[in-house]
């Protein structure tokens, strides 16, 4: 903790609150590095020969299972925390690649269904919003029971947030700082989550999967327990996972990095060939998804992200009046999503903020982004000799790091050498 | 129409009920305490449950009349959005949880958590209920026939909480506030309509938010 961090506690007297995940140096997807094909190996040719992106998730119990065209999905994000305008555009860009975007805390607006092809409806432990209307009109339910920037809080959203919309959505009162409930109301523990699995089917006519996500902190025992309950998916949210508010400390400290998680999760999921496993927290670049893949998710999700391809932290905008910094914030390393007051109108409730965002030039750039880091995951299968991404597997794989290598379970590079092996 | 639960499992039940047109009546003998009765109802229909229900008995419905003639589990009508939910015993826990609309009776007592997370329905237990009943909720009303446990409504947001007899402590923010003639009027109506003839309405506490948790201050 800096020397500025204490002053800022002694100017509060009380916890700060931000957005973004955590800042801090810990073990990521960098610290390892892919094994391609040589004279051992046969790789694929880059540019002619088909690699399959194609995903299918919830075949287990579901009619309907949701098909995506890439391994990479949108992560469930509020309209509330994230404005109406970046919502749309993130729902465009989804559909224009053939992925699914989710909902958050707060239900579902009719602009991001009528703009998501696939859209995931999340069962919070706050119910906000919560419609068996919209349930049914969702392509897969997500149980939500923590997320990797706060497992085990709740959500929260400042009052300059809480808008009329926001607030009517919620049943909230117009303007108050929302601190969202941190257990389900109507379950507790694996037994209960069977029966509340089995209650969202019956309310669907076992149409859609039901996805579980979990904040990654005792990975292997939560996902299994999930798979026990009847998830059709495990979605494991790492300790870098986004938020758009919540504690300094909890983001900095709870948690395991995604990098550990993927693994525990995968060996969890041994028995239970049929569920699926997605992977989020900190995933930027198409070398993030393909070691993900490798490690054993069938997805990844991207939160943060997206955001920033559509424009988050971004410099080359001139707003004039009412910028970054008459916002008390800095380009490149702003965190204020909580404020409301996001200078690119997507972190925001304001309709002159969120005007500056045009959600079908938004919905481009994040398209783009998605197909570049399909790219980049599918360059990166060829050239490990796989016609396939998910036949990415970790011997694929090596760490650059102890940590690394101990955490992932891969050899360090240039040895055979896997710690606690 | 009938459907035997010792015969017929709850999804084929579900499904039974779901194709039901508007008007009908639909009884479940034998539930045995099975979960997920009468479910995600969208028609106004009645399904009465002639047992003991398991979990979730007219969860997530809307329009329809669910009648348990003996005990639920728990949530019974959680995530209602219009409709009657009743059980003619006891409840377990977390009944009517964040119930957003529609009316959820309890003619015997309520366990933990009633009317947990409440969003605009109508929650009235003719006898007693547990610790923490109207935690975080946020809209709605709950009349309580009997006696209420510990914590009574903690963290409360708009919704409030009619108690006839004794409330063993209040939870944190929540708040005994005069009882007005709207009030009253209101739980007369309540109580009349339901058959809850051991309620005064003019010998009820009011129980309501105190509003201190709703602001940090600035971020």
């Amino acid at each position: 903790m800096s020397y500025d961090d204490i002053r800022e506690r002694a100017r509060l007297g009380r916890y700060p609150i931000r957005g973004g995940g955590a800042r801090r140096k810990i073990p990521t997807f960098d610290d390892l590095t892919f094994l391609t094909a040589s004279a051992s190996r046969y790789p694929l040719e880059g540019y002619r020969e088909h690699c399959a992106t194609r995903t299918v998730l919830g075949a287990k119990n579901a009619r309907d299972p949701v098909v995506l065209e890439i391994p990479i999905t949108i992560a469930g994000m509020s309209f509330g925390a994230l404005s109406a305008q970046a919502k749309e555009a993130l729902g465009r860009a989804a559909s224009e690649v053939g992925t699914s975007t989710t909902t958050g805390d707060g239900g579902m607006t009719p602009e991001e269904r009528m703009s998501s092809k696939t859209l995931v409806y999340q069962c919070l432990p706050s119910r906000y919003g919560f419609n068996p209307d919209d349930l049914r009109a969702a392509d897969a339910i997500e149980i939500v029971l923590g997320q990797g920037a706060k497992p085990g809080g709740g959500g929260m959203l400042m009052g300059q947030k809480l808008g009329p919309r926001v607030a009517a959505m919620r049943t909230l009162p117009e303007g108050i700082d929302q601190r969202s409930a941190c257990r389900h109301p109507d379950w507790t523990g694996p037994d209960d989550l069977l029966i509340k699995i089995e209650e969202l089917r019956e309310a669907t006519g076992w149409r859609v999967p039901v996805f579980v996500k979990i904040g990654a902190t005792r990975v292997y025992h939560d996902v299994r327990l999930a798979a026990v309950a009847g998830a059709d998916v495990v979605v494991v949210d790492g300790m870098q996972g986004g938020t758009g508010a919540t504690q300094d400390v909890f983001i900095e400290h709870t948690g395991i990095p995604t990098l550990a998680a993927v693994r525990q999760a995968a060996d969890a999921l041994a028995d239970f060939p049929e569920v699926k496993l997605i992977v989020s927290g900190g995933i930027r670049s198409g070398a993030d998804v393909a070691k993900a893949l490798a490690l054993g998710a069938d997805a990844v999700s991207i939160g943060v992200a997206a955001l920033v391809a559509l424009g988050c932290n971004d410099t080359v905008h001139d707003f004039g009046p009412a910028s970054y910094d008459d916002l008390g914030t800095t380009p490149g390393d702003c965190t204020a999503c909580h404020t409301g007051g996001c200078p690119v109108g997507i972190a925001t409730q304001s309709p002159g903020l969120a005007a500056r965002l045009d959600p079908v030039r938004g919905a481009q750039r994040v398209a783009n982004y998605l197909r570049a880091l399909t790219m980049e995951t599918t360059m990166l299968a060829r050239a490990c000799g796989k016609a396939d991404v998910h036949h990415l597997e970790p011997e694929d794989l090596v760490a650059l790091t102890v940590e690394a290598a101990a955490m992932a379970r891969v050899p360090l590079a240039g040895t055979e050498w896997i710690p606690g092996r | 129409m009938d459907i035997d639960l010792s015969t017929t499992d709850v999804r084929t039940t579900n499904a039974a009920l779901r194709a039901l047109p508007a008007g009908t009546t639909a009884r479940l003998v034998n539930p045995a305490g099975k979960h997920n009765l009468a479910v995600g109802l969208t028609e106004p229909i009645t399904v009465e449950i002639d047992g003991t229900a398991g979990y979730y008995a007219g969860g997530l419905g809307k329009n329809a009349t669910v009648l348990v003639r003996g005990t639920a589990g728990w949530g019974a009508g959680e995530n209602l959005m219009s409709g009657l939910v009743q059980v003619d015993g006891d409840a377990s826990q977390s009944l009517a949880a964040s119930a957003h609309g529609g009316t959820i009776v309890v003619r015997g007592d309520a366990s933990l958590r009633a009317g947990i997370s409440l969003k605009g329905a109508t929650v009235l237990v003719g006898g007693d209920v547990g610790d923490h009943c109207g935690f975080m909720a946020q809209a709605g009303t709950i009349l309580i026939g009997g006696d209420a446990g510990r914590g009574l409504g903690d963290s409360l947001y708009e919704a409030v909480i009619y108690v006839a007899g004794k409330i063993k402590d209040l939870g944190a923010d929540a708040r005994i506030e005069d009882l007005t003639a709207e009030d009253v009027e209101l739980i007369a109506d309540l109580a009349k309509r339901h058959g809850f003839d051991h309620i005064d309405p003019e010998n009820v506490k009011r129980v309501a938010s105190a509003k201190q948790l709703y602001h940090w201050g600035s971020p």
